[in-house]
C-alpha cells in the first residue's frame, strides 16, 4: 500500500513538472501525428501489395503507429531517472521512508500514462483521417492496453540501464542502438507477408511485434481474439521481467552509494 | 542514552579507505560538529548514519536503532540536510516540501500548517510558491534545512550547511542553526571544514582526518589542552635544520614544519614575550627569515597539534 500510495506522490511530481514545460507538450502530442501523416503518405500504395488485409495503408499503419510511438517513449524514459540520480534527488529520498519500489515504478507508470494519452490522440487523428477501429470500445482499450505494456516492458529496460550506467549518454545509445532494428524487425510498417522469410521469424520474438499484432488485429476485419489476448499476456509477462531487472539495477545503485 | 554512538567504523570505495575506524557519541540535546579537510571522512560517516551506505565493519546507532538492522525507524528518527541538496528544481519550494512531508506519512491540514510553519521559520515564505530554480544559493540552503525537519526529526544531520554561502549567508545560517536546535528541541551533527563554523556551532567536536577521529572535546577544551601560543616562523633561505636547534635553545621547540617546507611553529607560553628572543637567536645566527606571526590557540592549532599537518594545506589539497 505505502509503495502504491508514494508511487502516485512521484508521478504526481513528474507529471507536474512535465506540464510546466509547454514545449514538451506540443512535442509529445505533435510527434505522433507526424508519423501517422508522413508514413500513411509515403508508403500509400504499398497495400497493393497485398497481405495487408486492408486496401487502407492508413488503417493498417494507425495501430502500429501507437505501438511505435509507446516503443520510442519508454526507451527514452530512463533519462529522467539519470536527471534525478545526477542532482541526488533519489538519494534525499533514500534517507527518508520512501518506499524504494516506488522511485522506480513511478518513473515506469509515467511513461507509459504518456503513452496512453499518445495512443489518443494518435487514434483521434486516425479516425478523423477516415480509419475505422471495427471492434469499437474494446478495440479502443486493446489498443491502449498495448501501448501501456510496450512502453512499460521497455521503460523497464531503459531505467534499468539508466540506473547501471548513471550517464545520459548510455542511455540515449541505447535508445538509438535498439530502436530503428527492432522497429524494422516488425510488421509496423509493411505486412508480415511481404517480410523476407528470416525477419518474419525474428519478428515473432519481437516485443514491438507483439504489440502490433494484437493492436492491429482490433483493427482489421476477422479478429483472432485468442491471439490478441496471448500476445497481450506476452507483454504483460515481459513489463514483470523488465520492472523487475529495474529494481534490480536499483539495488545495485543503491549499493554503489 | 546517546542520540547517536558510532563505534569502529570502516568504509573503502576501491582502493580508499574512506573511514578507519570511526568512533564518537553524541549526546540527547547536542550540537556535535565533526571537522575535518574534504576527504577526511566526514560525509561518508553521515552517509552510513542516515542508512544511505552500510559500513564494512563497525556499528552505529541513531536514536537507538541500529543504522543497518533497523534502518526503517533510523529514517523516521533523523532528517537529513546533504551536502548536494537534491532538491526538484523544477516545483515550487512548497511542492518540494508538501512531497517530503508525504513520504513521511503526513497529510491534509497538519501537513500544510506545518509547511507553512518551517517556511516562516526558514524565512522563505515569500518564495514559497517560486520555481527552485530561481532561488539564490542560501535560499536553497533554508529550504535543504526545511526538508529535512518536515516530520519533527529528533535528530538532524547536516552535511556542510555552508559550503558554496557567502560570508553572510554563513553567519545567517550559523544563527539558524543555533535557533533551530532550541525550537524543535533537536539533537544536531553537522560536518564542516571551516574551523571557525564548528568554534562557533558545536557544544562538542571531534577532528577527522583520514578515517579516523583524531580527537574531541568542546571547542573550549581542545583550544585549553594546547598550552601557549604558536609562532610561526618563516624562514627565508629554509636553512630549517639550523633554525630548528636555534630556537630549541631559545625554549621555544619546533612542534610542526608547514607544507611550504620552510616555515616552522614553535609552542611557547606567551607568544608576544618569547618574539624579540627567537628573532635575535636566529639573527645572530645568520639565518634571515622572511616572516613571523603569533597565533592564539585556535582550532587550526588543534588540528596542526593532533595531526602534525596543516588544515587549510590539507583542504586545498583533496
Amino acid at each position: 500500500m505505502t509503495a502504491l500510495r508514494h508511487t502516485w506522490f512521484m508521478i504526481g511530481r513528474q507529471t507536474r513538472n512535465l506540464l510546466r514545460e509547454p514545449i514538451w507538450i506540443v512535442i509529445l502530442l505533435v510527434q505522433p501525428m507526424v508519423w501517422l501523416v508522413l508514413y500513411g503518405q509515403l508508403f500509400k500504395n504499398v497495400t497493393r501489395l497485398g497481405g495487408f488485409g486492408t486496401t487502407s495503408y492508413i488503417t493498417f499503419l494507425a495501430p502500429a503507429i501507437v505501438v511505435m510511438n509507446a516503443f520510442f517513449g519508454a526507451s527514452w524514459s530512463g533519462m529522467s531517472m539519470v536527471f534525478d540520480v545526477d542532482r541526488k534527488f533519489i538519494e534525499r529520498f533514500l534517507a527518508t521512508p520512501a518506499s524504494r519500489a516506488s522511485l522506480v515504478l513511478s518513473q515506469i507508470v509515467r511513461s507509459s500514462f504518456q503513452a496512453a494519452l499518445q495512443a489518443i490522440v494518435i487514434l483521434l487523428v486516425a479516425l478523423a483521417l477516415g480509419v475505422h477501429i471495427r471492434t469499437g470500445v474494446l478495440g479502443w482499450l486493446v489498443i491502449l492496453a498495448v501501448a501501456i505494456l510496450v512502453n512499460s516492458a521497455f521503460a523497464g529496460v531503459s531505467q534499468g540501464i539508466a540506473l547501471l550506467a548513471r550517464r545520459e549518454a548510455t542511455v540515449i545509445a541505447l535508445a538509438n542502438f535498439i530502436s530503428l532494428p527492432l522497429l524494422f524487425l516488425s510488421s509496423t510498417l509493411l505486412a508480415q507477408a511481404q517480410m523476407p522469410h528470416w525477419m518474419r521469424a525474428i519478428s515473432d520474438f519481437n516485443p514491438v511485434n507483439w504489440g502490433v499484432r494484437a493492436a492491429r488485429a482490433v483493427v482489421l476485419p476477422a479478429t483472432d481474439w485468442g491471439s490478441v489476448a496471448l500476445h497481450l499476456g506476452y507483454l504483460a509477462a515481459l513489463t514483470a521481467v523488465t520492472a523487475a531487472f529495474a529494481m534490480w539495477t536499483f539495488r545495485v545503485y543503491q549499493r554503489s552509494l | 542514552m546517546d542520540a547517536i554512538a558510532v563505534d569502529g567504523l570502516r568504509k573503502h570505495y576501491g582502493d580508499v579507505q574512506a573511514l578507519d575506524g570511526v568512533s564518537f557519541s553524541v549526546r540527547e540535546g547536542e550540537i556535535f560538529g565533526l571537522l575535518g579537510p574534504n576527504g577526511a571522512g566526514k560525509s561518508t560517516t553521515v552517509r552510513v548514519l542516515v542508512t544511505l551506505t552500510h559500513p564494512d565493519e563497525g556499528s552505529a546507532s541513531v536514536g537507538g536503532y541500529d543504522v543497518v538492522r533497523d534502518a526503517g525507524p533510523v529514517r523516521r528518527t533523523i532528517g537529513y540536510v546533504p551536502q548536494e541538496s537534491g532538491i526538484d528544481r523544477r516545483a515550487t519550494g512548497r511542492e518540494n516540501l508538501v512531497l517530503q512531508g508525504r513520504v513521511h506519512g503526513m497529510s491534509g491540514r497538519a501537513l500544510r500548517e506545518r509547511v507553512e510553519e518551517l517556511l516562516g521559520v526558514v524565512g522563505i515564505t515569500d518564495a514559497a510558491d517560486r520555481i527552485v530554480e530561481g532561488y539564490s544559493g542560501g535560499m536553497r540552503r533554508r529550504l535543504d534545512v526545511a526538508l529535512g525537519l518536515v516530520h519533527r526529526p529528533r535528530v538532524l544531520f547536516l552535511d556542510e550547511p555552508t559550503t558554496g554561502l557567502d560570508p553572510e549567508a554563513r553567519v545567517a545560517m550559523w544563527e539558524e542553526v543555533g535557533r533551530l536546535a532550541k525550537r524543535e528541541s533537536l539533537t544536531i551533527l553537522l560536518t564542516t571544514h571551516y574551523l571557525e563554523e564548528a568554534d562557533e556551532l558545536a557544544d562538542r567536536l571531534a577532528i577527522v582526518s583520514q578515517g579516523k577521529v583524531v580527537v574531541d572535546g568542546t571547542p573550549g577544551d581542545l583550544k585549553s589542552r594546547l598550552s601557549g601560543d604558536a609562532v610561526h616562523v618563516e624562514l627565508a633561505d629554509g636553512q630549517v635544520e639550523d633554525a630548528r636547534n636555534v630556537l630549541e635553545r631559545v625554549h621555544a621547540p619546533v612542534e610542526a614544519t608547514l607544507a611550504d617546507g620552510r616555515t616552522l611553529v614553535s609552542r611557547v607560553p606567551d607568544g608576544g614575550h618569547a618574539l624579540p628572543g627567537i628573532l635575535s637567536a636566529l639573527a645572530a645566527a645568520g639565518i634571515p627569515v622572511a616572516g613571523v606571526s603569533v597565533h592564539r590557540p585556535s582550532l587550526d592549532d588543534v588540528y596542526l597539534h593532533y595531526t602534525g599537518r596543516d588544515f587549510a594545506t590539507e583542504d586545498r589539497g583533496s
